[in-house]
C-alpha cells in the first residue's frame, strides 16, 4: 500500500481484508527506523504496542467486527497527548521520568475507533514556539530540506505524515501549531472550532487558546479524524459545488506582509478558484492589527499560570530560551490580561461579521515558506520581522476567536517548498467548513490527492 | 501603574533574580503592552467608549 495513501483510500481495503493492519503498521515502523535518525520526528516509538494493536484490529476484522474508517490505521501523536503507560515528554527535561497514568480523552476515542498508535512526535518544548528547534530531544527537520524547520510546534507530527511514518497525526494548535507545520510540509491541517474536541489529558500551553486536531493528507481524512477525536459516528455529507461558494479574503493586516513566493502561489490559487466559479470578495477585520498584542498577553498569562511553580523548582530543566520567555510571561499584569480578553471579544465579533455572507474566509496559512533552522528574522517587504511573529501572523487570530480553520496545500515556491491556503469557517460549524474545504480541495487537486503532486 | 513604572520595576526584579537576559524580553513586552493599552477598543472610567461617547 502506498505510503502516501489517504485514510479514505485505505479504509475500504482494510475492511475488505485486502491489506492487513499489521502490514501497514510494520511498514510505518520500517519507515520510522529508516528516516527518523535524520529527521527526528519521533521522541518515543511504541513499536511493540502498535504491532499488538494492529494484530488485534486484524483479528477483530476477520471475526466480523469493523469499527469504522480508523480501524487498523497507524497514527502518530504529538508528545503532549497522554497515552496510559507511555511518557508524555512535552519535548522537555521538565518531564523526565514521566509516565501517563491514563489515556487523554482523544486517545481513548481513537483507540475505541480501532486506530493503531505508532508513537509520540517531537515538538517545540511545551508547544511554546513555531519552529520545533527548541526541543530537549533536538530539532525536527523538514522532510524536503533537512536544513529547514518543518514548522511547529507540531513539527514531528507533520514530518511523520509527510514521510509515511504514519497515515495521520494528532497535534495541538494554540497559535497555529497544527496549521503552520501542515502548510510548511504540504499537508492538510485542521484546527476545529473551540470546544469541539476535548483537550483533557493534553498538556496545555494556554487553556483558552489550545485546540486539538489532525494533520493529514486530505480534507476527507480530516473529517474522519475529527469524528475519531470526538468519538462520534461519521455521517455522509454533501460537498458543495465550487461555483456556489463565496469566499471572503480579509484584506489589510492578514494579507499585506507575505513572502513574494507565498503571495504568488496564493494569487494563482485565487485565479484557479475564480476560474472554477468561486466568488471571491474582499472583507475587512478592522482591528486585525491588534491580533499580536491580544494573543501575546493571553498566551503569556496562561502559560505563566501553568509553569510558574516548575520555573521556581527546576528552572534549569527548560531549554534556555523557553525558560526566559516563560519568566517574561510572569510579569504580565492582571489588568493587561483583562484588556486582552476585551480585545478578544472585539476580534471575535469582527471575524463573525467578516464571515457573514460568505461560506468561509480564504487567506494563506503561513506568510513565509519553511524557514532555515537557526534563522531568527525574515525579510518581508522593507523590514526584518522575527520568525515567530511572521509564522504566527495568519493563524493566531483564529485561536483568539475560536473559529474553525483548515489549511490545504495550494502550491509551492520555485524551490519546491509547499505553500498552504487557509479556510476559516463560522464558529461551532467545523463540519460545514470541512464541506467547503472538500470543494476547494477538489478544485485545486482535481486528480485526487498525491503527495508527489505537491 | 504606568507602563514606565512597571518596566522599571520589572527590570530591577530581573536583575535581582540574576536574569539579565530577561531585560530585552521585558522591553519587548512593554512595547506590546503599550500597543495593547492604546488599542481603540479600550474603555476606561473617564471615557466609557472608544469614540468618546
Amino acid at each position: 500500500m502506498a505510503a502516501s495513501s489517504t485514510i479514505a483510500q485505505l479504509a475500504p481495503r482494510i475492511r475488505a481484508g485486502e491489506v492487513s493492519s499489521e502490514r501497514l503498521t510494520r511498514d510505518c515502523l520500517d519507515r520510522i527506523e529508516a528516516q527518523n535518525p535524520a529527521l527526528n520526528a519521533f521522541i518515543t516509538v511504541t513499536a511493540e504496542e502498535a504491532v499488538a494493536q494492529a494484530r488485534e484490529a486484524d483479528r477483530e476484522r476477520a471475526a466480523g467486527t469493523y469499527r469504522g474508517p480508523l480501524h487498523g490505521v497507524p497514527l502518530s501523536l504529538k508528545d503532549l497527548v497522554d497515552v496510559a503507560g507511555v511518557p508524555t515528554t512535552a519535548a522537555s527535561h521538565v518531564r523526565d521520568g514521566h509516565i501517563a497514568r491514563q489515556d487523554a480523552v482523544v486517545v481513548a476515542h481513537l483507540k475505541a475507533a480501532g486506530a493503531v498508535l505508532v508513537g509520540k512526535c517531537n515538538l517545540h518544548e511545551f508547544a511554546f514556539g513555531t519552529t520545533n528547534e527548541e526541543s530537549a530531544y533536538g530539532p525536527a527537520r523538514h522532510p524536503l530540506d533537512p536544513t529547514r524547520s518543518p514548522g511547529g510546534s507540531s513539527g514531528g507530527s507533520a514530518i511523520s505524515v509527510a514521510t509515511g511514518m504514519a497515515y495521520a497525526s494528532i497535534g495541538t494548535d494554540t497559535g497555529g501549531s497544527i496549521r503552520i507545520p501542515s502548510a510548511a510540509c504540504g499537508l492538510v491541517g485542521l484546527k476545529p472550532s473551540m470546544g469541539d474536541v476535548d483537550a483533557t489529558g493534553v498538556v496545555p500551553l494556554s487553556w483558552t487558546l489550545d485546540h486539538v486536531g489532525p494533520l493529514c493528507r486530505s480534507v476527507t481524512d480530516a473529517a474522519i479524524l475529527l469524528d475519531g477525536l470526538r468519538g462520534t459516528t461519521p455521517r455522509p455529507e454533501a460537498t458543495p459545488r465550487a461555483a456556489s461558494l463565496t469566499l471572503g479574503i480579509p484584506r489589510g493586516y492578514l494579507m499585506d506582509r507575505l513572502d513574494p513566493d507565498v503571495a504568488t502561489a496564493f494569487g494563482e490559487t485565487c485565479d484557479r478558484l475564480r476560474a472554477a466559479g468561486v466568488t471571491l470578495t474582499d472583507v475587512t477585520i478592522p482591528h486585525a492589527g491588534d491580533t499580536g498584542t491580544v494573543y501575546l498577553h493571553i498566551v503569556l498569562a496562561e502559560a505563566a499560570a501553568y509553569h510558574g511553580a516548575t520555573l521556581d523548582a527546576t528552572p534549569e530543566a527548560y531549554q534556555p530560551d523557553i525558560r526566559l520567555r516563560l519568566e517574561m510571561a510572569r510579569y504580565v499584569l492582571a489588568e493587561d490580561y483583562a484588556r486582552a480578553l476585551h480585545g478578544r471579544q472585539v476580534l471575535t465579533a469582527e471575524v463573525d461579521a467578516a464571515i457573514e455572507g460568505c461560506d468561509a474566509l480564504l487567506l494563506p496559512a503561513l506568510a513565509i515558506p519553511a524557514p532555515p533552522l537557526g534563522a531568527t528574522t525574515v525579510r518581508l517587504g522593507e523590514s526584518d520581522e522575527p520568525i515567530r511573529n511572521a509564522m504566527l501572523r495568519l493563524t493566531q487570530l483564529f485561536n483568539i476567536t475560536g473559529h474553525p480553520a483548515l489549511t490545504i496545500p495550494c502550491g509551492a515556491t520555485p524551490t519546491g517548498l509547499p505553500v498552504g491556503a487557509q479556510l476559516v469557517g463560522a464558529r461551532e460549524r467545523t463540519s460545514a467548513l470541512l464541506q467547503v474545504g472538500r470543494s476547494v480541495e477538489a478544485t485545486l487537486w482535481p486528480d485526487g490527492f498525491s503527495l508527489a503532486a505537491r | 501603574m504606568t507602563l514606565a513604572d512597571w518596566l522599571d520595576a520589572a527590570l530591577v526584579d530581573a536583575d535581582r533574580r540574576n536574569l539579565p537576559a530577561l531585560r530585552a524580553l521585558l522591553e519587548g513586552l512593554a512595547r506590546s503592552t503599550t500597543a495593547l493599552r492604546a488599542a481603540e477598543w479600550n474603555t476606561d472610567a473617564r471615557d466609557q467608549a472608544p469614540d468618546g461617547r
